[in-house]
This record gives structure tokens, sequence and C-alpha cells, in this order.
């Protein structure tokens, strides 16, 4: 059956098992948006308030169900405000396929109203992509898009098809899901090296990050982490993956990471690195870095092997498959001597956890899953707020989580609570952000609102751009240059100025009030938390540092 | 970490940008390309670039892994300098107003190379060789005045009957 390409595209989507996509219409895509609203029935289409929020929500999308996540924008400014949104996923290693709109074809090149080079400017920070100038390869091109973006170690792709191709007529044959690519497995000796390897250490421990998430081997890791008896610390990115009550976990490591968990790392014979990349927020001086360990790291990315920190061995390939392997080639290990030691660090971490000196950030955290449950979404911002939902929250399930890891993206929140949410049936989630972040993309209230979403979103409002502020008053001789706001902005009122409910709050009493009443309350309700602005999030290890020069209190 | 100079030869397919996100992948990463050479190959759909790059261990480890992730790119071989052709062609031109024409031409007939332009002003050559031959070539020939001088950058292959693209 002969179709125009914008019908192609909508078809193809659904062909991939998408029924929601996140956008914003315009110009040259007003015929893709035309065979929208004739799918209505079978794919949804969700309108932000900006493009950013809608790459934000796509990422969100995939984060918390591992499916493609969608999002179309218009050429030109439509495009470039998804920059931030593709960088952000890829950083994270989020499938998500980018479709934009351009000028037709032979006004390519021009200058042309809302022309711009999106291939160009997207190339660094896709896994691929592609200008389609001929709609016969069209079909294909998306199919293999998805493919790339979910194949591997997952991430954005982009595909810009000028309008002319969109209105281009040729044949259409749907096809099924495309899979994605078989793993390469690594051999039987490969494996039995690292079995050996794991079995001569006395002080074995387990650094997990997002790809644990990412290939859903909560399990295998535990089985895993059983068998050889070691601790488990992970990176910001693997955090759902194992459950905060899960015995050997010590949470995450690194720069705000807790106590033992850097510890304990820092004194392993062995560091078994599962789906991580060792970021420089994780290791702190790479020099320094865990000295005394051997290093065995598992990834699906051979170009990860060795890029931030040397390994002694590696195996490539999907640890899911890996994990399992590993530990049916295994004993039971015991090392009582070793727990007992990171006991004690435990311990330590115990007598000299932080003391807040106004509302507790943490009691603010803790009380959200307390009041609202375990069945529930977080996402964050990017700030001291994250760090402390990273550092406070209990988590319990794997993409439970959603927050900006690599690339740090203040404004991710917003999209990515709408995106996740939404995903999930309208999952109830709560949104963690801080005063800064939150302004950046709060015009998403109104997604949230239209959609009659079960958002609580709640502002650690300090006044202050707290984390930048914190590096100040530690590195900076307390020069408080542009992070004190003297904003005036009324985010109960801003809340009910968007059609939601605002509840302000600066006790605890307030605090489990406002949850509750979030509880009961259609639609997004926001919480703005009055916090002090000197809180600062500790532990720290300086940038550059070691564990020697943690700071605790 | 000890710095040299290697050869990489990659099979790309032959698209539209694929220069460009090879050549962006080395500027992101921060490596550097010392010459890129690109052109097509026995099979139309593939095109062979020959990269030579200076680094150490590191950098050459991590610029093979990284084309790897390159979905155009289909197969990346570090060439070994004994078991690789390597050439690089030169077009120069030389000024012959200061009496050396005689000892330029002799320069010419020595390295095998060939006088492609002859004026009255300048001599123009073209020289094709390994690397090396090219900058002993210049250098004899600088202190007649050097007018201009391009080159292609290396291209390379390895010894033998085996074929990169088909691994045969």
């Amino acid at each position: 059956m002969k179709m125009p390409g914008a019908q192609i595209i909508v078809e193809t989507l659904i062909s991939q098992g998408v029924t929601t996509v996140f956008g914003y219409p315009g110009g040259q895509v007003l015929n893709i948006y035309d065979e929208l609203y004739k799918a209505s029935d079978r794919i949804r289409h969700v309108i932000t308030a900006h493009e950013q929020g809608a790459a934000h929500a796509a990422d969100g999308y995939a984060r918390s169900t591992g499916k493609v996540g969608v999002v179309i924008a218009t050429s030109g400014p439509g495009a470039s405000n998804l920059v931030t949104g593709i960088a952000t996923a890829y950083l994270d290693s989020t499938p998500m396929v980018a479709i934009t709109g351009n000028v037709p074809l032979p006004l390519i090149g021009r200058d042309s109203f809302q022309e711009v080079d999106i291939a160009g400017i997207t190339m660094p920070i896709t896994k691929h992509n592609y200008i389609v100038k001929d709609v016969n390869v069209l079909e294909d091109t998306i199919r293999e898009a998805f493919q790339i973006a979910k194949s591997g170690r997952p991430g954005p792709v982009l595909i810009d098809v000028p309008k002319d191709v969109q209105i281009a007529r040729c044949d259409y044959v749907q096809g099924g899901e495309v899979p994605a690519d078989p793993f390469q497995s690594p051999a039987d000796e490969e494996l039995m090296q690292a079995a050996k390897m794991i079995a001569s250490s006395k002080r074995p421990f387990i650094y997990s990050g997002g790809g644990i998430v990412s290939a859903d081997a909560s399990k295998e890791l535990l089985s895993f982490a059983d068998r050889i008896d070691a601790p488990i610390g992970t990176s910001m990115m693997g955090l759902s993956a194992v459950a905060h009550d899960y015995p050997g976990f010590l949470g995450m490591t690194g720069m705000h990471g807790r106590y033992a968990a850097s510890k304990a790392m820092a004194g392993a014979d062995l560091i078994i690195a599962v789906g991580t990349r060792f970021s420089d927020r994780a290791t702190g001086n790479k020099d320094e870095f865990a000295k005394k360990a051997q290093v065995l790291h598992i990834d699906i990315d051979p170009a990860e092997i060795g890029k931030n920190i040397p390994a002694q061995k590696s195996l490539i390939g999907n640890i899911k498959d890996i994990l399992a392997r590993l530990c049916a080639l295994l004993s039971p290990q015991t090392h009582e001597a070793w727990k007992a030691q990171v006991e004690t660090m435990r311990a330590y971490e115990k007598e000299n956890q932080e003391v807040f000196l106004g509302l507790s950030p943490q009691y603010v955290i803790q009380a959200a899953n307390r009041i609202l449950g375990d069945d529930i979404l977080v996402a964050t911002d990017v700030g001291q707020h994250q760090m402390w939902t990273a550092q406070y929250y209990p988590f319990s399930k794997p993409r439970s989580f959603i927050t900006s890891g690599g690339l740090g993206t203040m404004g991710f929140g917003m999209g990515a609570a709408v995106g996740s949410c939404m995903a999930n049936g309208a999952k109830r989630t709560v949104l963690f952000t801080g005063d800064g972040s939150f302004h950046m993309n709060l015009n998403e209230m109104s997604t949230a609102v239209a959609n009659r979403l079960p958002l609580v979103i709640v502002v650690m409002n300090n006044g202050v751009l707290g984390m930048v502020r914190q590096w100040q008053t530690l590195f900076y001789g307390q020069r408080y240059s542009n992070t004190t706001l003297d904003r005036q902005t009324d985010f109960v009122k801003l809340a009910e100025a968007f059609g939601a409910k605002g509840i302000r709050v600066t006790n605890q009493t307030e605090v489990d009030a406002a949850y509750r009443e979030a509880m009961e309350t259609p639609g997004p309700v926001l919480i703005d938390c009055v916090i002090h602005p000197d809180e600062k999030v500790l532990p720290m290890i300086p940038p550059g540092g070691t564990i020697d020069d943690i700071m605790l209190k | 970490m000890e710095q040299e100079q290697f050869v990489l030869s990659v099979i790309v397919q032959n698209r539209a940008g694929v220069l460009t996100r090879v050549s962006g992948l080395f500027s992101r990463r921060g490596f550097n390309i010392d010459s890129l050479t690109v052109g097509e190959t026995e099979n139309p759909e593939f095109s062979r670039m020959t990269i030579m790059a200076t680094g150490d261990d590191y950098i050459k480890d991590q610029i093979v892994k990284q084309l790897g992730k390159l979905h155009e790119v289909r197969k990346i071989q570090l060439m070994e300098p004994e078991n690789t052709v390597t050439r690089e062609l030169m077009l120069i031109k030389v000024d012959a107003m200061n009496g050396h024409r005689a000892e330029i031409m002799e320069a010419v007939h020595v390295f095998r190379a060939k006088a492609v332009d002859f004026t009255p002003k300048s001599i123009g050559i073209e020289i094709t060789g390994e690397a090396s031959k090219l900058n002993a070539f210049i250098e004899y020939v600088r202190p007649f005045g050097i007018i201009e001088m391009c080159r292609t950058g290396v291209t390379a292959i390895g010894r033998g009957g085996s074929c990169l693209a088909t691994g045969e």
C-alpha cells in the first residue's frame, strides 16, 4: 500500500511497540502531527511546554520501563531545544529515538526559515543519526534506529526528516518489532580466569552501575554477591538495582557516597566492576584510586575497559548472562574477616552521620517513602537534593530512580517525572528538586496538570544554588558569587496558577501532613519545603581527593 | 607512556557524513590526527580511510575501540609497520630563480621524483614514497626556496594476499 512518509513514520513507530510519544508540533512536522491525529486511537502523543521537557519525558519513559523513548520536534529551534535532552540520554545510556522535521530538501543548506543542521549538532551526542533524503528508505531507517538505540549499550538516535520526504509516497509493508542485536559472549576460558581471580580474593568488593539496571540483572547480581560473599557499593546510576535492605548493600560510592561504601572499595583487594564506567565523580583521584585492588571489569561496551581505570581482567558482553555464568562456576565463598572489617566501617559511618541545621532533607526524603509507600517512582533534578535522595531514599525496585547522572542536567526532573509517570500507567511519582533546578523547567507543571498526573513535587527550597554554594563555602573562601537567589517566587501560588495544589512546609509534622494530602489529591501537588541555605551534602570527598580526604560532618 | 606514530586502516560505509563522524570523534576525544586519507575501494559500498596518528598505548587502544562503536565503521586494523606498504604523494613548487635549477633537477632524479611543471621562475615536482622520503626531499630543497607544497597524507595497504574488507 502506498503511503506518505509522515504516515510511514507513525505506522513504523506503532509497529515498534510505541504507545506514547512526547513532542511539540511545528511547521516542518505538520504532516507527522496530522498522521498522529488520525492514529490517535493507537498511539498517544503528549505535548509538553517545551521541546526540552519532551526530550526529558521520553528519557524518563525509557529509564523507567527499558523501552525506547520517542520524542518528536519540528526543525530549527524545535530540534535544537532537544539537544540537552539527547545529551542527557547519551551520557546515561538511555534508549531513545528523536524524530525531527526539517525544511524540504531543495531548501536545505540555504539558511531557510527554521533550518538548523541538527544531524551535525547531535553527531557527538547520539549513537548514530540520519538525514533521510528518500522516502523509500524511511521505514528501514526508523527500524534501524530502534535497533541501534536498544542494542548493546543503549543510547539515543536521531532521525531528521525533511518535509518533502514526509509528503512523498511509497509502498509500505508493516514489519514486526526489531530485536536488539545479539550480544557477544565471553569464552568459557575467560570466565574461568575471572572465577579464579574471584576465588583467590580475600577482600572482594562489587561495584555495580547503571548497566545492572539496563540489563535487568538485579537478581543475577544479588545471587552473585551471595555466592562470593562480597559487599556491594553502587554508582549513582546503579542505585535502584540493589534493594536498600540487602544485607551486603553499602550504598553509593564516590564523591558524595556513603563512608562505608567508599572505604570498603578503597580497602578491597579485588574490585568487581559491573556495568559501570568509573566516572570521575565515582573514583576521585584516579592515580590513588583503590591502589591495593585488582580490577575485574564486566561491561557490554569494550571501549569502557581501561578508559578511566585500568583493569587486570575484563569480560565483555551482556552482564546478566555473564553474572549467571560466573555464579555457576564459583563455589560459595566466605570472607568473615573482611565482613567484620566492613561492619566496623558501617558502625563508624553510623556514629558520624551528618547533622542537619534545619528541617532535615533526610527526613523529607524518607517520609515520602514512609507515607507514599514503596510502589512509587522517584525522580530528581540535579544538585544537593539529588545527592540527598541518592544517599537517603530507600530504593527497593530497579528502574524506580530517574536521575541525570552523567550530564548532571538541572531542569531534567519535571520532564523526566512526567515521562516516567505516564510510562507506568500514571503511577505516583515523587520529584525531589531544588528551587534552582525547578526554576529551569517548571513550565512542565502545565503538562502534569493537563494530564492530571499524580506527581508530588518536593521543592527543597533554600533560596540558594546549594551545591555550588557548598563548593564556594569549602573551596572558594565563602565568596557566594551568583548563588544567592533573591527571587520572590511563591511556589504555592505558582502551583495554583498552573492549576495544581501547593503546600508550604517548614517542619516535620507539616511534611507528613503534606504527603498525606498529596495522596488524597488527584493531579500534581507541589510541596515547598523550606531548607536551611547552609545545609551541606556530606560525606564529601573533594574533587581529585581520596577516601583519606573524606569530610563526614 | 611512550608516544609513537601508528597507521590505522578503516573500512567505512560509503555514506555522506562518515568522514565528519570519524574526524569529529578524534577531536571530541582529544586524539590528534597526523593525516587522514579516504577513497573508494574495490567495493563501491565501502570507503577506506587511512589514519595516521600519534599517541601512547592508551590512546591507540581507545581510538580503535571508540572507532569501533561508530555505526558506519565496518572494520579497523592497526597496521603493523613491517607488514605494510605506506605511500604518500606530494606536489612541491621550488624556486628556480636563485641559480640552483640544476641541483633541483638532480634531486628530482636521485629521489625518483618527476618534474610536472617547468617555468623560468619555478619547478613543480611530483614525488611519491614513504613519508620519510618526502621529508628528506623537503629538507634537501628547502635552502633553494620552497614556494608552496601540498601532501596527500599517507595511504597504506597490507602486504601479502589478505584483504582487509573481506578478512580473506
